[in-house]
């Protein structure tokens, strides 16, 4: 079974980005979402493996969005992706449970390391991802 | 704020184009906008800043360089909603980019994004408003900061 990814961002543009570069073994995009509150829906009816998040988003923001999905999963890997690039920013991300954290804009390859250091770190934790 | 905090803003939009296009920006040397006008190209992506500094960040670009970028990315959508859409995220990032200078403290909304003149903008009168200019594949854009 591949592993489900669902992408969260406010822009289009990028769920687009990520949704068309991530090319990573045995990981399908399953859904995306423009909100934390769309994401929550989503995260319901997908409950995916994988969650790509943005910050600052309208409706709600990531940082409460990752609280809510973790609550349904617990889990799920959740990797932050924003623009915010100070260190605060990152360290309240994974507080609030997600795995790893990068910094827009970033390259595709960028993408793709960090999604496999996702899988893999969580492999090495005896997490039954992959 | 003074000049000398420009260069975190001059840093994201250099960043921003080589990672996401793998083509170099020319940035032109900064200057204050003795009129505080506001600056504008086809289309605007507005960051209100509040926080410990109040204020605003805009990036302003024409609709062909916007494209332009869309096609360097890869995507095929390149309507005039998606190129909204990027004028607002270039936004983000350049103003999200300087919380590296700044702090969490650096407040940044989402993007306000706008086709045309900016007749409903207006820069605050008490705020200098710096522009950086920035060429990409020969077209011309702006970040302008006016924030305390």
């Amino acid at each position: 079974m591949p592993l489900k990814l669902l992408v969260v961002d406010d822009s289009n543009v990028i769920r687009n980005k990520i949704s068309r570069t991530i090319h990573v073994a045995n990981v399908e995009v399953v859904g995306t979402a423009k909100n934390g509150r769309e994401a929550v829906s989503m995260f319901a009816k997908f409950r995916p493996d994988l969650v790509t998040m943005d910050i600052t988003m309208p409706e709600m923001d990531g940082i409460q969005c990752i609280r809510e999905v973790l609550k349904l999963r617990n889990d799920s890997l959740v990797l932050v992706i924003s623009a915010l690039a100070d260190k605060a920013t990152a360290i309240e991300a994974l507080k609030q449970g997600a795995h790893g954290f990068l910094c827009k804009p970033f390259s595709d390859r960028e993408l793709n390391d960090s999604m496999k250091e996702l899988i893999r770190g969580a492999q090495e934790m005896g997490l039954h991802h992959g | 704020m003074d000049e000398t905090k420009l260069k975190v803003f001059i840093d994201g939009a250099i960043k921003y184009f080589v990672q996401t296009t793998r083509l170099n920006a020319d940035i032109g040397t900064p200057y204050l906008s003795e009129t505080n006008e506001t600056l504008h190209y086809d289309m605007t992506g507005i960051i209100g800043i509040s926080g410990g500094r109040k204020g605003v960040v805009y990036f302003t670009a024409p609709t062909n360089m916007l494209r332009s970028v869309l096609i360097n990315m890869g995507e095929r959508d390149v309507t005039h909603d998606m190129r909204l859409d990027l004028v607002g995220e270039i936004a983000n990032t350049i103003a999200g980019n300087a919380r590296a200078e700044f702090g969490s403290e650096f407040m940044i909304s989402v993007p306000v994004v706008i086709a045309g003149a900016l007749e409903t903008v207006r820069l605050p009168k008490d705020l200098r408003a710096f522009v950086i200019p920035i060429t990409w594949h020969s077209q011309r854009a702006a970040v302008i900061i006016a924030i305390e």
